[in-house]
């Protein structure tokens, strides 16, 4: 596949834009993870919420 | 399941438990599509050559930049007028999302715009106001994070957002109203889309790609910022055990 003289920046739009969703879904993914284990850490020293376990 | 339903986040947790490896799956496939139509199928353009195969990633995520401005105005009015519970989690978890599209919209557009233009910026006003709505998205989170209590800052924030929607036709107007090295609107026009079908319907496979991630991430996001606060709860509860 040629890309002409400016495939450069043409690779350089998709890998940034490759990068910037991949940085987003392992943020969301991370901090999914993170708020689940203060909540089974809280629950664990007997901290309960009123209206009861979270649900997946 | 009535819609109002979804007002509870306990529910809205469960039922989107169940929603999301099936958005993601969908995202998935979108992408897949589109990338082999850009990659395999679309012509170089007659002016702009093998360039043109940055615009399948730019158009789209200059929708999406106001599409989540749109999103966040939306969920705003849900905040100040109907005290949604869930309102002002969607205005909130839109705000990344919308500030990462946003960067990238400029950014392809700077490389686009290099070997079009012969520059990666000119402060023209379609360049302009999009960054004006980058610096608004970042605004909105630095107030999300200065208000420790949702609540308030749910509404400032609402304020904020809603203020800022103006720029939104002025993004969608400024190469019309103004001269500009922009083109002109050739998608969502009056009188159809200038494009021919071969490049336009690999462009909206990876619009509908964005969009699926978007409605994904969004979901996502929005979980999160439920169980932070149930995190906050917890935590306030404790405080007041000790």
């Amino acid at each position: 596949m040629d890309l002409g003289p400016h495939a450069a920046f043409i690779i350089a739009s998709y890998v940034a834009a490759g990068l910037v969703v991949i940085g987003l879904i392992v943020w969301v993914l991370a901090d999914h993870d993170a708020q689940r284990r203060l909540i089974k850490d809280l629950e664990a020293r007997g901290i309960k919420r009123r209206s009861g376990p979270v649900p997946p | 399941m009535p819609l109002i339903d979804l007002a509870n986040p306990t529910r809205f947790l469960a039922l989107t438990a169940r929603l999301l490896p099936w958005l993601a799956a969908a995202t998935a496939l979108a992408f897949a599509t589109g990338l082999y139509l850009v990659w395999f199928k679309a012509p170089d353009d007659y002016q702009h050559g093998a360039v043109v195969k940055i615009m399948f990633v730019h158009v789209p995520n200059a929708w999406l930049a106001m599409g989540a401005w749109t999103v966040m105005t939306i969920a705003s009015i849900g905040t100040l007028v109907w005290r949604h519970p869930l309102a002002d989690v969607a205005a909130k978890s839109a705000a990344p999302l919308g500030a990462a599209f946003t960067f990238l919209a400029l950014l392809t557009g700077s490389l686009w715009g290099r070997p079009m233009w012969g520059t990666y910026w000119v402060w023209d006003a379609r360049l302009t106001s999009v960054l004006v709505l980058f610096l608004m998205y970042l605004g909105v989170i630095a107030l999300w994070r200065t208000v420790d209590d949702p609540a308030r800052a749910g509404r400032a924030a609402a304020i904020l957002t809603l203020v800022g929607a103006v720029n939104l036709p002025i993004i969608k107007f400024s190469v019309d109203w103004w001269n500009t090295l922009h083109q002109p609107a050739s998608v969502l026009r009056l009188g159809g889309p200038a494009i021919h079908p071969a490049i336009l319907t690999p462009l909206l496979v990876m619009g509908l790609a964005f969009l699926l991630l978007f409605v994904t991430l969004h979901l996502a996001v929005m979980r999160n910022e439920i169980l932070r606060r149930r995190v906050r709860t917890m935590w306030l509860m404790q405080a007041q055990e000790a």
